[in-house]
């Protein structure tokens, strides 16, 4: 690889549009990952006894199950919409400007 | 460092690990020999040295030795992953600190999981794209190769070298406890079967035994997980409400108990878990076995969902252990404590649920997961070596394969016998630290030269060589004068450092240095660094001239 072929793509408009829109994707979902973890570490740390807390008067079930089992699954679902829309729209564009270089 | 260490080590007597939950720790008895347990064990091993000797043939060049010629689908490589960190010991620790402290078992295991979603979206793509075989590849892409491959190996063998004496020993104490085989013939057997898979299968046969182990530890865990919700008539509520009758911390367990009681420790444990990860030698080494950055991201995405699947179950066999292991006679000694320790929690439970015939399997499978654990361990030692610094630092790059490869199965024959040496050396030892230690210096060294190689223009390699060291030090330096090494290991009254965790600070430490030293770089080798950047970039994110699955 020679560095004419990536300067040529650094100057495509289409590979400014993938770098700018995945990047901003991938900080997003960071940004809410980290932020429901951080969360959920600062309650345990500041007010644990809110997790303590039944969900409803007489129930054994406290807020911190729900809690930490919706953030085992916020983790699944959110690696499974980046990968949604890597693999397909954003693999699409990356295709398209490889392309646009090898012609 | 090691040797102050090993000293540091000799001294101590008893000690309440902080991250007990990853380390089987303190003294287990031996229990009587279980014959169900040893067959299913001998064919498991039966099994997974057929796969090498499939694989040997399949092992002939560099490409397929460190990366099984990059030919693992996105779905075997998550299982893969999955395989590598649901160890024995976070199978066994976790559920054994949800037994005994309830809600606390999840807030560990949620600490390990929330790093994936992490690295998908900042590592995972980037990495695959730029690298070959080591994480060394790509930190050093555009940076003094002598300089960086030697910090990178270092990190990468100091993170093998502790997480492998942690699991060692608790493979010896587990086998002592589930076989009743001696524990230094425990030692031995998972030494050489090691270095078997990785000498002559490569990490095709070590992806392959990882895989195996994986499904079997899921399909064990999630019947179970399904035994004990069907005595409960498979209501969360009634499992609840009957263990917090039966349990001696009543109410408590439904809620945060002891493990984070202040914000720095709790903050400081969760860097050292999240970046820890997206520090792992072994583990960054498996985006190298699949084709491209499309295949990387199913496999993190794979491996999460396994990931969660595993803790839920974990958390689940925790509170079925309350209920029908701890209300039973017969799974305690005269003075009430589980028969051969807390960390026998789900054991017990296997037992309790499938009669002996399933508890050899789990025996089994436990044992299983600790071969398929350390064989990725020795053979990311290896190519720290044998690729980073045989072929990249002393020949240059200009190494050739046979070479290469030889001086990687040397390596991994010399790393089985440090391995066996150094667990029973440590046999008498609280080994619970070295996990979190290995995290710790994973978090402050490896991942912060890695990321920011990969994302900031202006690092140079001055700035990553003090920076990465500083970050090393300052971890092991915290951690030894911290309250788990300086007052548990060393027996003085009061630690100089008060917070358990170093990673808060020995990860500010990293980075401040590596940015003080690169934008203060004025040198003319800094500026031609930051120039690479740009097609350093460009393949990053398009993968124009990475290396595929054919052509590695």
């Amino acid at each position: 690889m020679n560095d004419s072929i990536y300067e040529r793509i650094e100057r495509s408009p289409r590979f400014k549009e993938l770098v700018a829109k995945r990047e901003r994707f991938a900080w997003i979902l960071s940004a809410i990952m980290l932020g429901l973890y951080v969360a959920f570490i600062l309650i345990i740390a500041f007010d644990p006894s809110l997790f303590g807390t039944p969900i409803s008067e007489g129930s054994p079930t406290t807020w911190g199950i729900p809690a930490g089992i919706g953030l085992i699954l916020s983790a699944f679902v959110l690696t499974g919409i980046y990968v949604y829309r890597a693999n397909g729209e954003f693999d699409d564009l990356n295709q398209a400007i490889l392309d646009e270089v090898k012609q | 460092m090691i040797a102050r260490l090993l000293a540091a080590c000799g001294l101590l007597a008893f000690a309440q690990g902080s991250w007990a939950a990853d380390a089987i720790s303190g003294a287990v008895e031996r229990q009587p020999i279980n014959v169900s347990a040893i067959v299913m064990f001998v064919a498991f091993v039966g099994a997974t040295l057929f796969i090498t000797y499939w694989a040997s043939k399949k092992n002939n060049s560099t490409a397929d030795h460190y990366a099984a010629g990059g030919k693992i689908t996105g779905f075997q490589n998550g299982l893969a992953i999955a395989g590598d960190y649901m160890s024995a010991a976070s199978f066994l620790g976790i559920s054994a600190l949800v037994y005994t402290s309830g809600y606390d078992g999840l807030i560990y295991s949620i600490g390990f999981l929330v790093g994936w979603p992490i690295i998908l979206f900042l590592i995972a793509e980037r990495l695959r794209n730029l690298g070959k075989y080591t994480f060394a590849d790509v930190a050093s892409y555009r940076l003094k190769q002598k300089e960086i491959r030697t910090l990178s190996a270092s990190g990468s063998l100091v993170v093998v070298a502790f997480y492998l004496i942690a699991q060692m020993v608790g493979a010896g104490k587990l086998i002592q406890l589930l076989f009743g085989l001696d524990y230094h013939v425990a030692v031995i057997l998972v030494g050489i079967l090691m270095v078997l898979y990785v000498l002559f299968g490569g990490m095709l046969a070590t992806t392959w035994v990882q895989i195996i182990k994986a499904v079997l530890l899921l399909s064990g865990a999630s019947f179970m997980a399904l035994m004990v919700m069907k005595t409960v008539n498979f209501d969360f509520g009634t499992l609840f409400s009957e263990a917090v009758k039966v349990h001696a911390k009543g109410q408590a367990i439904m809620s945060p108990g002891a493990l984070v009681s202040d914000p720095v420790s709790a903050i400081s444990l969760g860097l050292a878990l999240m970046f820890g990860t997206a520090g792992l030698p072994h583990i960054l080494m498996r985006f190298f076995t699949v084709s491209d950055a499309k295949e990387a991201r199913k496999s993190v995405f794979y491996a999460t969902g396994f990931i969660g699947y595993f803790y839920i179950l974990t958390f689940i066999i925790g509170f079925g252990a309350i209920l029908l292991v701890s209300t039973n006679p017969a799974f305690k000694d005269a003075a009430g404590a589980l028969l051969g320790g807390n960390n026998m929690a789900a054991v017990h439970l296997a037992n309790a649920v499938g009669g002996s015939l399933f508890l050899g399997f789990i025996s089994a499978v436990a044992f299983a997961t600790i071969l398929a654990v350390v064989a990725g361990l020795t053979l990311a030692g290896a190519s720290a070596v044998s690729h980073d610094i045989y072929a990249s630092v002393i020949k240059g790059g200009k190494a050739n394969e046979k070479d290469e490869l030889r001086v990687s199965k040397i390596t991994t024959i010399a790393l089985g016998v440090l391995a066996i040496g150094l667990g029973i050396l440590f046999e008498k030892q609280n080994i619970a630290f070295m996990v979190g230690l290995a995290f710790s210096i994973a978090a402050s060294c490896n991942f912060p030269v890695l990321f920011l190689s990969m994302y900031w223009k202006n690092l140079t390699t001055r700035g990553a060589m003090v920076g990465g060291w500083l970050g090393l030090l300052t971890a092991v330096g915290l951690m030894i004068l911290g309250p788990t090494v300086w007052v548990q290991v060393l027996g003085n009254a009061k630690a100089i450092f008060p917070y358990e965790y170093p990673a808060l600070f020995s990860m500010v430490v990293a980075f401040a240095g590596i940015w003080f030293f690169s934008i203060t770089d004025k040198s003319t080798s800094a500026g031609e660094e930051r120039a690479r950047f740009l097609p350093q970039f460009v393949r990053s994110q398009t993968g124009l001239g990475a290396s595929g699955a054919a052509a590695h």
